[in-house]
């Protein structure tokens, strides 16, 4: 039992992050694509899109902060003062990227520096995040279960690539969801910025595929040896296959599949890097077993989740689907 | 004292809750008042009551927003800047706010949105109990809040092993002993500042002209509340600080600036502590009062600061001005809720202008005498973040002194701007009314999105708003 515990609270983080990811991603995405258009009524169309989702998408990066803490303490106390200024760039920019939101209604018809706000705070959030999932990939200085790094240990090369790859993405999920939840103007422009951004977001996958076990030879043993190749082939093969369907699918007249692709495209990706830190929480040094908190702390919150979870993901899918179909010009939720 | 990284986490953690405790204490009362008035609407049919809940639905939307994003700050600074704090503690007080995170996504993300979006789409009673459930499930935060900071004035349950806590009773932890007190303090502080709000509302809408149902309605709810609460706290809090006598001896001693124990505590009305010759200046007190009041006899005696090391000793200054700005705001909403009380039993309330004219700048006085007492309790319990457990100097995160002047120099801009605007906003509503602004259709569509609530009179503000003629007469 304390051996599975960890794996289960290892697995429900993931999975919020997960859906933090993919949810939050799309939001982030379409402010991302705010500039590339100046017209007020299309710009309007597409925050309506997210309107009603956003605060519940975001929630979950709560659940994934809280649920680190709770189940992986030391975990906790290492990754966040690690990463202490791109933690506090992105918090402070969801809080931009949220009220903004808000803010942006009631200032009408003066409300381009609230419309400055929203793309800026989402574009740093996304890149804020991109930072922190490079550096935890480049892996943390620890010393005495302590971090004990510099301050910018994760401004490097590869981690502001990696930033770059995830507004790349988000912008993708947020293009691919406008061609999903929209018509006319606003979904044949994404459309187009989709096929660019897939491309971009591909060529970003596979230099991280590269790039890591260059530099990291646990990640190349994780993947290059012979054993593991048979196992794990898949992966790169199944993210090819997602790639170029979505490819052929943007092409045509396919409206969700583009969307649902990118999401099976960042779940693998998701998985890839698991897989390429597995047992790591804290990259190179400590697992998950390492860093847990104590067994009684684990279920006792467990019972919480068991029977609220259910309930939270219930709710989720109903709101999705009671705001379901085209969000058409001026026929918003405001 | 040096700007050190320790130093500016502390003001960081102090200024980002400080910010925050004000938007949760307000819709913990709020969501009581709307639910309180729901009630009242379906059992007596008067359409004042549901125009008033439609109004302070909206006002609660955006406080309920407000209070969400300051949270979200808070959860990561415990590792961000308190890592070790999240390290030694973790094991038990992360499950509490586990649970908390919980139940506020819970809430958030369903009745939350019935509450505010349900007004023409779900049976009168099923809004009523959603608000009811909302009431209630904010106040089941602050349990698990109050909780685990109780556990740190106190704590209780765990042993420790290594230098990390771990429990051993979840029902000790949980309910140590300083909690019960302290969450009834700190609920009953939330209503009475809510009652404050409603009748400083009630009261601007008189004195401007508004003599409507509802501006009278707001003033006499608020004054039954404040006359039966007010008084109340006053007992909570004293039962409260015994609690403290019994557990916090340290932080008792800063708050009556008590520095001999060998002499009964006279209760200091006015002093400067002088914290290195350890005597107070100016001193006006009256003899035996303190030992009294905390330990029920003119001659008790009780632990002096001269008792504690000065290393284990809490600052002075803080928890006695605090304090004492708090009792004294506290005597002062007893008092003129019995004077409101008195003038609507004698039937002026409504013509009787001075004291209306005060009451309409009483909405700051409940979340002045919140912080108030926060720092009292907070700043009370230092040197220890978990008395006994861990010192706060030994909870710092290993950041950079610069790092942390950043972040912070970050929260003090983006606060001052998002929070005034929010601040702003609900002023414009406050001031509008809740005849004017409930005439507005209510939003077509049902979402979970908070500050929305507060959207259709909004745009009403900013001038394409369509007012209906469905007003309520001003009463003759």
């Amino acid at each position: 039992m304390e051996w599975y515990l960890p794996v289960i609270w290892a697995g429900l983080i993931g999975t919020a992050v997960m859906l933090y990811v993919v949810l939050d991603g799309f939001d982030l995405g379409i402010a991302i694509l705010f500039p590339t258009t100046r017209d007020e009524a299309e710009r309007d169309q597409m925050m309506n899109s997210v309107a009603p989702f956003w605060d519940g998408n975001e929630t979950w990066l709560v659940l994934g902060g809280g649920g680190l803490w709770v189940a992986f303490p030391t975990a906790y106390a290492i990754i966040m003062p690690a990463f202490y200024l791109p933690v506090t760039l992105m918090l402070l920019a969801l809080i931009f990227r949220g009220v903004a939101f808000e803010f942006r209604w009631v200032a009408k018809p003066n409300h381009h520096v609230w419309d400055l706000a929203f793309w800026v705070g989402s574009v740093m959030a996304a890149f804020s995040q991109g930072l922190i999932l490079g550096g935890m990939i480049q892996g943390i200085t620890v010393v005495d279960r302590q971090f004990a790094g510099g301050p910018f240990d994760w401004f490097t090369p590869f981690t502001l690539m990696c930033g770059a790859g995830v507004v790349v993405g988000y912008g993708l999920l947020g293009a691919t969801w406008l061609i999903y939840k929209t018509e006319g103007k606003v979904a044949e422009r994404s459309r187009a910025q989709a096929k660019v951004l897939l491309l971009g977001l591909l060529a970003f996958a596979i230099i991280v595929s590269l790039w890591t076990p260059y530099a990291h030879p646990r990640i190349a043993e994780r993947w290059f040896t012979w054993r593991n190749i048979a196992l794990l082939w898949p992966f790169p093969v199944l993210t090819g296959l997602c790639g170029l369907m979505a490819w052929r699918r943007l092409h045509g007249k396919h409206e969700f599949t583009p969307f649902a692709l990118t999401i099976a495209i960042f779940a693998l990706c998701f998985l890839g890097l698991a897989i390429s830190n597995y047992p790591y929480l804290v990259p190179p040094s400590l697992t998950i077993w390492d860093v847990a908190a104590a067994p009684a702390s684990h279920v006792f919150v467990l019972i919480g989740v068991s029977f609220l979870l259910p309930m939270i993901l219930f709710y989720t899918a109903f709101v999705y689907w009671t705001f379901r179909g085209k969000v058409k010009i001026d026929s918003g939720y405001h | 004292m040096d700007i050190d990284a320790f130093l500016l986490s502390r003001i960081q953690f102090a200024f980002t809750i400080s910010f925050h405790i004000v938007f949760p204490a307000f819709t913990i009362g709020l969501s009581a008042y709307i639910a309180t008035l729901l009630g009242m609407w379906l059992k007596t049919g008067d359409k004042k009551y549901h125009v008033l809940a439609r109004f302070w639905t909206k006002i609660f939307a955006v406080s309920f927003a407000m209070g969400v994003v300051s949270g979200i700050v808070l959860s990561y600074q415990f590792g961000t800047n308190w890592s070790r704090f999240s390290v030694v503690v973790g094991n038990v007080i992360g499950p509490l706010i586990g649970y908390e995170v919980l139940t506020a996504f819970f809430l958030e993300a369903s009745f939350l949105g019935v509450m505010l979006f349900g007004w023409t789409r779900v049976p009168p009673w099923l809004h009523f109990l959603s608000a009811c459930i909302v009431a209630g499930g904010t106040a089941l935060s602050g349990f698990w809040i109050l909780s685990a900071n109780s556990w740190m004035q106190y704590p209780t349950g765990h042993e420790m092993r290594d230098g990390i806590a771990y429990p051993l009773d979840w029902m000790a932890i949980i309910f140590n002993p300083t909690f019960p007190m302290r969450y009834m303090h700190m609920m009953t502080a939330a209503y009475l500042t809510t009652a404050f709000v409603v009748l400083a509302t009630g009261a601007r809408h008189l004195m401007v002209g508004h003599r409507t149902e509802t501006a009278r309605t707001m003033v006499r709810m608020a004054i039954l509340m404040i006359a039966i609460t007010a008084p109340l706290q006053a007992v909570i809090g004293h039962r409260h600080g015994e609690d403290t006598a019994k557990y916090q001896p340290a932080k008792l001693a800063a708050i009556e600036a008590h520095w001999d124990s060998s002499k009964p505590a006279p209760l200091v009305l006015f002093a400067w502590p002088d914290e290195v010759a350890g005597v107070n200046r100016f001193e006006i007190a009256i003899p035996g009062l303190a030992s009294l009041l905390t330990h029920g006899s003119m001659d008790a005696l009780f632990p002096s600061l001269n008792d504690f090391a000065m290393q284990d000793r809490p600052p002075v200054k803080i928890p006695f001005f605090g304090f004492r700005i708090m009792v004294g705001i506290g005597v002062f909403m007893i008092l003129f809720g019995w004077l409101g009380a008195f003038l609507w039993w004698k039937g002026k309330v409504f013509e009787e202008r001075r004291w209306l004219w005060v009451a309409q700048y009483t909405w700051p006085l409940g979340f002045m005498a919140i912080l108030a007492g926060w720092f009292v309790t907070e700043v009370g319990r230092q040197p220890w973040i978990a008395t006994g457990v861990l010192r706060s100097k030994d909870a710092i995160s290993r950041v950079t002194t610069a790092q942390v002047a950043i972040s912070l120099a970050l929260f003090v801009c983006v606060y001052c701007v998002v929070f005034s605007a929010g601040v702003l906003l609900i002023n414009r509503l406050i001031g509008k009314g809740p005849d004017e602004i409930t005439t507005e259709e209510p939003p077509q569509q049902p979402s979970q999105r908070p500050l929305k609530a507060a959207q259709a009179p909004a745009s009403e503000l900013f001038g394409d708003g369509h007012p209906g003629d469905d007003k309520i007469q001003p009463a003759t």
